[in-house]
């Protein structure tokens, strides 16, 4: 019983991962929240402490080099660098809980931000470039 | 107000104000016994230790030890298994029994209060000294009754929890009202829990460090019975309250530590409590063809 259990906890889970790359969900961001853009004036630094944020709490998922992992999407793409800071923090906030991306609103606002501004970076090659050199 | 109360009352008081006024972080919030709407992250495997130990007037002294493992099924689905046991001085080491639980978050969105619906299933005996809950009408006295007796006497409960949680500004407010009926013919026993935390920095440091201030997170919790469907109050139950504080480590490990102190005269004293846990990250990873 407890093997059917588990065998149908894990077919649920990957059935619910399956659509998680599809980016339906910048569809349900709330025009004021698209248009925020990030208040951390230094984005270089938040961009390189958002570099540690995501080392602990993302790296896991969509890989070290941000390059995805299995259905976890690729955080470099051409999606990423069409979406708004605002997006992205919404994204953070709110997760995008049935499609496998949980919310992550323990976290404070300013981290959220840092992390934004590492994302952003990531799809920016000249700062990606930089970051790369601050963390060797 | 019994003068016995007012040195807890207090330190509550003291870290409750010093919630306010300290800045933010940490990941999950440092409760023992409330839960916050932080669901497990999906595929991720969490082991946890959670010792707790007291000295109650008129009994032995007793420490409990519960081992947890909790499962992200989904991002909005945890699954936990917890195995408990506790040994009490001059009497004997006892299994007291297991618990199944779920939780489900069933709103997509951050909302200004966000639910999550629990059940559990448990198989636990009356010699249980876990106090991962109170419900009903849970007296310290009970406790000092030999373990060979309470052993014997094993209760079946369906336990459902309405989980509220709020997290504004980097502070965490949870609120649990808790409904317990054993599958035995004996009536609704109701309990809750409070908590509030807040961590210690609302910035991420550049540096590559273990101990910045953003892994550190304080917190105080208020739990307590509610009786019976029958003899519903505050009345011949124990309530208990005190500060948290949690070490977030970059490393996947959690410490949680924390006394807690009795507020009448049918709770002990305080409980001591310290909680260590370990997340195994993208277990289900293992599994899969394509990694």
């Amino acid at each position: 019983m407890k093997r059917v259990m588990g065998v149908a906890a894990l077919g649920l889970s990957a059935c619910l991962l399956m659509g998680a790359a599809d980016g339906s969900w910048l569809r349900r961001v709330p025009a004021a929240d698209k248009a925020r853009v990030n208040p951390l004036s230094d984005r270089k630094a938040a961009a390189e402490a958002g570099f540690h944020v995501y080392e602990e709490e993302c790296a896991k998922c969509h890989g070290r080099e941000a390059q995805g992992k299995g259905n976890r999407p690729a955080l470099i793409s051409e999606r990423m660098k069409s979406t708004t800071d605002g997006d992205l923090a919404w994204l953070l906030r709110n997760g995008n809980s049935w499609k496998g991306m949980p919310s992550w609103s323990v976290m404070p606002d300013a981290e959220r931000w840092q992390l934004v501004a590492y994302l952003r970076s990531l799809n920016t090659p000249a700062e990606a470039q930089h970051l790369e050199g601050a963390r060797q | 107000m019994n003068a016995r109360f007012a040195p807890p009352l207090r330190l509550i008081l003291v870290s409750l104000l010093g919630l306010a006024t300290v800045p933010a972080h940490g990941q999950e919030p440092p409760y023992f016994v409330t839960y916050s709407h932080v669901m497990e992250e999906p595929g991720n495997l969490e082991v946890a230790s959670q010792n707790i130990g007291a000295s109650p007037k008129n009994a032995n002294a007793f420490y409990g030890q519960t081992i947890e493992l909790e499962y992200g099924v989904t991002a909005w689905y945890t699954a936990e298994v917890y195995f408990q046991g506790q040994t009490t001085l001059k009497d004997s080491t006892v299994f007291t029994g297991w618990r199944l639980e779920n939780r489900f978050r069933p709103l997509r969105n951050e909302h200004w209060i966000n639910p999550v619906i629990y059940v559990e299933y448990e198989d636990i005996n009356n010699a249980d000294k876990s106090f991962l809950e109170i419900t009903g009408h849970h007296v310290i006295s009970d406790q000092a009754i030999a373990n060979g007796l309470l052993r014997s006497d094993v209760e079946r409960s369906i336990e459902g929890k309405l989980i509220l949680s709020s997290n504004f500004k980097g502070v965490n407010v949870s609120e649990n009202i808790i409904a317990e009926k054993n599958v035995s013919n004996e009536p609704w026993e109701f309990g809750y829990a409070i908590g509030g935390s807040h961590a210690l920095a609302s910035h991420a440091s550049a540096s590559n460090c273990r101990f910045c201030r953003q892994y550190f997170a304080v917190g105080g919790e208020l739990f307590g019975g509610l009786g019976t469907r029958y003899d519903f109050g505050f009345k011949s139950t124990s309530i208990y309250a005190g500060p948290t504080v949690a070490y977030n480590s970059p490393h996947s490990y959690t410490i949680t530590a924390g006394p807690e102190f009795g507020l009448n005269a049918n709770s002990a004293a305080v409980l001591w409590r310290l909680k260590a846990s370990y997340e195994f990250q993208q277990v289900r990873d293992l599994f899969r063809r394509n990694r």
